[in-house]
């Protein structure tokens, strides 16, 4: 009755008054206990129904989840992380209001790996993240809960943050859309700040048009957020308009297949391929490219360099003196020192030694700086391909999901240009979007398509074209057999 | 002997309605966590937004420092771990400062000197600390209020120069409405930075800094126990330790930690803040409200003709200043000095307001000014009249009309009415002409300005008295 239907169903099933928003409110919240144990998606399920009556949103009423790291008065937010595991804000994120004040009703708060740091589902402190396709798989990350809720049929829609792939990624491995938006497009303002020139908002669904409905909702200039635009374009209203003539391109030095020899990988590719046949019958103009494989090979690296970098400032206000666990020691630094040694895991750590080390006034130049003139590069480099192209298509990632014994070699060509280059999205804020198109080894595989800078509403419009060609619209893991 | 080198880092709380970047209120209060909003907390997922004022104001005193402004306006991070700081970075200005050079040029013992300025540069506030023998307290009231931060060069030589500095500055910042400057509420605090070395040295001494000095002459007592100390450390042939030290009560300076040069504070280019372009609008819009200044007023007052005294009363507070400038275009400069340097100043001294809140305006002063320069009443009067307007609120120009108070200055109609007096007072006359008694013209005086309700005007009345005295003296013979 309730389990994955989408935000459309949903309305319709209100609005006929066959159930109450309280009554899929209960349902929500039975389905995310009923999986809990299992998957791990939330570090809090909400008690309590509450809803903004006086709204004529297409939300109104409907349930959600919203990630562990946006600021919501009054609830535990612990960005999945010890040294926040008690911390309770005393106010909201710009967009937890307004998806209040458009009647949303919130389910729970998901589970990310800590700090948004993180690609695997598996270091949040209250543990690790399942795939809902195969509980021996990892769900990617960071919005490692918010894509396993949505794949579980528990909220037809979740909020997630995109830093690296944070979003995308994990939709690609869960089998659900994954939409991060022009750079500024929804605000940051409550997000807890992961790497300021990269952290994106945006929303995890099992359809294009859901995405389209809450992105219309919390898009739009903040007072509070100074990099936020006024985005006066409807985004549903764009999504069947005709998109013959629209001209696609992929990377060759990405999906060329003679690099491979990966059984999974190689199924991918020739599936993507056939995808892009399916995407020419639609009207749309497919080329293939050629990046300097160089450029392609430094995503990596720069994303790691400058996330590093403005993550070890941006968490530096975790010391547990406003807020937090209070360190012992006998002066502020033992205090801090204490805090901080108790409240990260080791991965984190590492992080911020190496942003430190990154940020050093002798390493700076080399580093942090340089990274920055490669991440101008790549951006140029795209925004010249977008002259000629609308979108960049890309398969999301080379195979399914990893199971959690996986310890492929991260420099391989695999991981270094197939698993990481949705990056190149949040390096130029380009709108970036994840639908499922496959699966392999029984596991789902996104396909991506990203566009250029603002033109959020082609890059859905034709995300949704291509969404009814794949077949996998609307999937989510039925595992439990229940309904509610 | 030694050459002092002295360099200061003079920071200012800029006035504003908001915090440089929360819309916190900034406002002095003793009210500890009272002005405190989430980003000054430095809490999970805040972002900063610049306060457009703030960023104009800081402009604004860059220009009036004759720095070179920036094309653009972006802030840095500043990054380093205290108990001050709740974001655990301080947002300032590194890669493009507010102000790059500048000077400003004061006045020390009569000559001109000029201060060169290494940058000007906005940044934030930190919380303000209060340290208990086993536990520490956080007023996060300061945190994030608008800190403009002016750096000079190493190029003040003397206490009585970093002192006079400081005062100039502080009457710049008040002449452009910037800040009220109040060193006492840690409105303007300063770090001094002291090196001796010899006139044969070609490079500069070792450095000892002294951090957060609020009041000027804690300035100048800490500056001149450096150089006794410095002096004698280098007269016994011992090493000056590169060391923040801290000025105490007592007047002299302790050492607080060494080694002040070893933090990397890691600045990188503050993301969350898009930079803005400084347009041609905003400067010529700041351009046209620089007002003329201090040092400039004072010597346009010497040419006039202004004691040194005088000059430098007048140029130091703008609103006086304006105020006088105003009086001048219309009246006589001295007497308008006289009025200004004595009626007008006591009057805000003894009512303690501003010129802006006097009720006499500059029209009114002028017209003042006008008739006793002219002769038509006596200064005198003038001032009378003025402290009566003062006083019930009045325009003293209406009090002069309404009680006739102009000044008789008619020959003819004086020595009638002090023939007329002469006759009443035969004695007194007699006693001038057969006794020789010298204070009969004072007498007559009195008198004469008595019947003519003080409107007689006294030195013609004095000539026209002794005259007739002096004849009746001639006749008697």
């Amino acid at each position: 009755m309730y389990r994955g239907k989408s935000i459309t169903e949903l309305r319709e099933l209100l609005d006929k008054e066959e159930l109450t928003s309280e009554e899929l409110f209960d349902k929500a919240k039975k389905l995310a206990y009923a999986f809990q144990e299992d998957y791990n998606s939330f570090v809090t399920i909400m008690d309590d129904y509450k809803i903004k009556r006086r709204s004529d949103s297409l939300i109104k009423g409907i349930p959600y989840a919203l990630k562990d790291n946006f600021s919501t008065n009054g609830i535990l937010t612990t960005s999945s992380s010890n040294i926040l595991k008690d911390y309770v804000p005393v106010y909201d994120a710009t967009i937890y209001k307004k998806l209040r004040k458009a009647g949303g009703v919130l389910v729970g708060k998901t589970v990310l790996d800590e700090l948004a740091m993180g690609g695997t589902g598996t270091t949040a402190h209250t543990g690790v993240v399942k795939n809902p396709w195969n509980k021996t798989c990892m769900t990617g990350g960071s919005s490692a809960g918010s894509a396993a809720a949505v794949a579980l049929g528990i909220v037809p829609f979740s909020i997630g943050s995109d830093t690296g792939d944070s979003i995308r990624k994990p939709a690609s491995f869960c089998g659900v859309v994954g939409y991060k938006p022009t750079y500024g497009l929804i605000s940051r303002y409550g997000l807890f700040a992961f790497a300021s020139s990269l952290d994106h908002v945006g929303v995890l669904s099992r359809n294009v048009k859901d995405s389209a409905i809450v992105t219309d909702i919390i898009k739009g200039k903040d007072i509070n957020d100074m990099v936020t635009i006024n985005y006066d374009k409807n985004l549903v209203e764009s999504l069947d308009n005709d998109i013959k003539g629209k001209k696609l391109f992929y990377i060759k030095e990405i999906c060329d297949k003679s690099q491979y020899t990966d059984k999974d990988t190689l199924k991918v590719l020739d599936d993507f391929y056939k995808l892009l046949d399916k995407c020419r019958e639609l009207g749309f103009i497919v080329e293939e490219v050629s990046i300097d494989k160089a450029l392609l090979e430094a995503v990596y690296p720069t994303y790691m360099t400058i996330s590093c970098a403005e993550a070890t400032s941006n968490n530096s206000n975790l010391t547990g003196i406003q807020f937090g666990p209070r360190g012992e020691g006998n002066s502020v630094e033992e205090i801090m020192f204490d805090a901080r040694t108790k409240g990260f895991s080791e991965l984190i750590k590492r992080r911020f030694v190496l942003g430190s080390y990154i940020l050093q006034k002798e390493n700076q130049e080399k580093l942090f700086l340089n990274a920055c003139r490669v991440r101008r590069l790549i951006v140029d480099k795209m925004n010249e391909l977008f002259k000629d192209y609308d979108g960049m298509i890309l398969p999301a990632s080379g195979g399914g999901a990893p199971s959690f014994d996986d310890s492929s070699e991260k420099l391989s060509s695999k991981y270094l240009l197939l698993e990481n280059h949705l990056a190149i999205g949040n390096f130029g804020g380009f709108p970036s979007i994840t639908i499922p198109f496959t699966f392999s080894n029984d596991m789902p595989v996104g396909v991506n398509i990203t566009g250029r800078v603002k033109d959020d509403d082609l890059v859905l419009n034709m995300a949704n074209k291509i969404e009814s060609v794949t077949g996998y619209k609307d999937i989510y893991s039925k595992v439990g057999d229940i309904d509610v | 002997m030694y050459k002092v080198v002295i360099g200061l880092e003079v920071h200012c709380e800029l006035e504003t309605k908001s915090k440089n970047f929360s819309s916190a209120p900034n406002e002095f209060t003793k009210i500890p966590n009272i002005n405190v909003g989430t980003v000054d907390l430095g809490l999970p997922g805040i972002l900063p937004v610049a306060n457009k004022e703030a960023v104009k104001k800081a402009l604004y005193t860059s220009m009036a420092l004759n720095c070179k402004l920036p094309d653009e306006i972006i802030f840095d991070r500043k990054n380093y771990y205290y108990a001050d700081l709740p974001k655990g970075y301080q947002i300032t200005q590194n890669t493009k400062p507010v102000g790059v050079g500048g000077y400003l040029d004061i006045l020390v013992n009569g000559k001109i000197k000029r201060v060169t300025l290494h940058d000007v540069h906005l940044e934030e506030d930190t919380a303000s600390l209060e340290h208990h023998p086993k536990y520490s307290l956080i007023d996060y009231n300061r945190s994030g209020i608008p800190l403009l931060e002016i750096v000079s060069d190493p190029c003040i030589e003397s206490a009585d120069e970093a002192v006079q500095y400081l005062e100039d500055l502080r009457d710049l910042f008040l002449y452009l409405g910037v800040s009220e400057a109040k060193s006492n509420y840690g409105q303007m605090r300063c770090d001094v930075n002291i090196s001796l070395m010899k006139d044969t040295d070609t490079e500069l001494g070792t450095k000892v800094e002294m951090k957060n000095i609020n009041a000027f002459n804690n300035v100048r007592a800490a500056i001149e126990y450096e150089i006794k100390r410095q002096s004698e450390l280098l007269d016994k042939g011992e090493k000056v330790v590169q060391e923040t030290r801290r000025i105490a009560e007592d007047g002299k300076t302790y050492s607080m930690r060494e080694k002040v040069d070893a933090v990397d504070y890691k600045y990188f280019v503050e993301p969350n803040i898009p930079s803005t372009p400084v347009t041609d609008e905003l400067l010529d819009e700041l351009k046209s409200n620089l007002p003329e200044l201090k040092l400039s007023r004072y010597l346009k007052y010497k040419e006039l003709g202004l004691s040194d005294e005088d000059a430098l009363t007048l140029s130091k507070d703008r609103g006086v200043s304006d105020y006088f400038e105003r009086v001048i275009e219309k009246s006589d400069v001295n007497t308008a000095v006289n009025f200004m340097t004595t009626s007008i100043l006591s009057t805000l001294n003894k009512l303690e307001i501003n010129i802006d809140e006097l009720f006499i305006t500059s029209n009114m002063l002028s017209g003042v000014v006008d008739l006793v320069s002219k002769g038509n009443i006596s200064l005198d009067h003038g001032k009378k009249i003025l402290y009566q307007a003062i006083d019930e609120e009045k325009d003293p120009n209406l009090l002069i009309k309404k009680a006739g108070l102009h000044q008789i200055n008619d020959e003819d109609e004086l020595l009638e009415l002090i023939k007329s007096i002469m006759e009443e007072n035969t004695e007194v006359v007699r006693q001038y002409v057969e006794d020789g008694n010298m204070s009969a013209i004072n007498f007559f005086i009195g008198q004469t300005m008595k019947k003519s309700n003080r409107q007689a005007n006294p030195n013609k009345s004095k000539e026209i008295i002794t005259k007739e005295l002096e004849r009746r003296k001639e006749d008697a013979k």
